[in-house]
């Protein structure tokens, strides 16, 4: 039993405590660079939470092979195989997105919160725990950059999920699809976020 | 005048930091004196500058050739990190100096995605060559520096100020990245 409940905090740790983009802060290029629209931060976020998943289970597995002083290039080279998975599938399957994510997705390489998950946790604890710690920190960036990128839609082009519900010639802050709003919706969002979870806790 | 052009749109257009996003950690991390920025600027148009010769010739005359384009992020990074590796050493034997000034920014730059998102970008230029590349790299690390040093200067005078409590760190350096990177969007249409 109290396994069970360990896994379930586990996976909550990610998503409020220790939500990688409110809270520590990793991964904050592409929260910001790709955040124009709920749509371009769900993708991005779905495209993260994969690698970060198979890293994190590959990392899990192979630590006992990987000597301690090249371990962080080998964790390198196993995320980049997987970005560069991401990158192909993308390009074939939804160009659109492709077309729109442009240089963040080979970025995800170099995106601290998946080397810091695998460094701070897949190469200390089992497969089980480092699926269910990929999918929670994973499913908290997902949220981040969604709502995030939900944020900035709504009040820079009057819309949510490319569903306009203004009128065609009404004025929005177009100030927030451009790049200053993404630093002022994050640094709201995170007063906001910063302020619900002292409540709640 | 393409030279010309290339550095004023780095720098100020399109600026990596303030308006490609990229280089966000250093530019949040190592941003809360003027001192550790300058470095941290320093050791960035160092690696910057050799990683983007490294790939680009790396891109040109061995990944193209060989049909092997695909694999471009992979052999990026790690040609990035070795490189990390070895300047570190290098400055170290040869000028302790330098290296007492940079080495502890050196392991950072590894993850800094400005290095890797300025190595794939400089391979998009239009009539590239390895001399327009470099040239890129270093104007785009003008740029980094400046928006690095110009943000550290504020934060200095930002520890004085009085903020709301709820403001306080990270949200209000974020807003203050906010304005920085509005008053750099007047420079849109320059070029």
């Amino acid at each position: 039993m109290a396994e069970t409940i360990n896994q379930k905090q586990n996976f909550l740790k990610g998503i409020v405590k220790e939500n990688p983009v409110f809270v520590m802060l990793l991964g904050m290029c592409p929260t910001l660079g790709v955040t124009s629209s709920a749509f371009n931060g769900l993708g991005m976020g779905v495209a993260t939470l994969f690698v970060l998943l198979m890293s994190n289970i590959v990392v899990s597995l192979v630590k006992s092979q990987i000597p301690s002083k090249v371990r962080i290039p080998a964790f390198i080279i196993i995320i980049a195989s997987f970005v560069t998975i991401v990158e192909m599938v993308l390009e074939a399957f939804i160009p659109f997105l492709y077309e729109q994510l442009g240089i963040f997705i080979p970025l995800i390489v170099v995106n601290c919160l998946i080397l810091g998950r695998a460094e701070a946790f897949a190469s200390k604890n089992n497969i089980l725990a480092s699926i269910i710690d990929a999918l929670g920190m994973g499913l908290g960036f997902v949220i981040a950059l969604t709502v995030l990128g939900a944020a900035r839609e709504i009040l820079g082009s009057g819309s949510i999920f490319e569903l306009k519900f203004v009128a065609e010639d009404a004025n929005t802050f177009i100030l927030f699809i451009l790049p200053p709003g993404a630093f002022i919706a994050l640094a709201y969002l995170t007063v906001l976020f910063n302020k619900i979870s002292t409540k709640t806790t | 005048m393409d030279y010309i052009i290339i550095l004023i749109a780095a720098v100020f257009v399109n600026n990596i930091v303030l308006s490609q996003f990229l280089g966000i950690c250093p530019f949040l991390g190592v941003s809360s004196k003027v001192s550790t920025s300058v470095g941290m600027s320093g050791a960035v148009l160092f690696v910057m500058t050799l990683a983007t010769m490294v790939t680009y010739l790396l891109h040109e005359f061995v990944l193209v050739p060989a049909g092997l384009d695909y694999l471009r992020t992979i052999t990026f990074i790690l040609v990035i990190a070795a490189l990390v590796q070895m300047v570190e050493i290098i400055l170290k034997k040869v000028s302790p100096p330098l290296y007492q000034a940079l080495g502890v920014f050196l392991p950072l730059i590894t993850t800094n995605c400005a290095v890797l998102g300025v190595a794939i970008l400089a391979l998009g230029l239009d009539g590239g060559s390895l001399l327009k590349a470099v040239f890129f790299a270093v104007s785009n690390s003008i740029g980094f520096a400046l928006a690095l040093i110009v943000f550290a200067s504020i934060r200095e005078h930002l520890e004085l100020a009085n903020i709301p409590k709820g403001m306080k760190g990270v949200p209000i350096n974020l807003l203050v990245a906010g304005l920085l990177s509005l008053a750099f969007l007047g420079f849109t249409g320059l070029v």
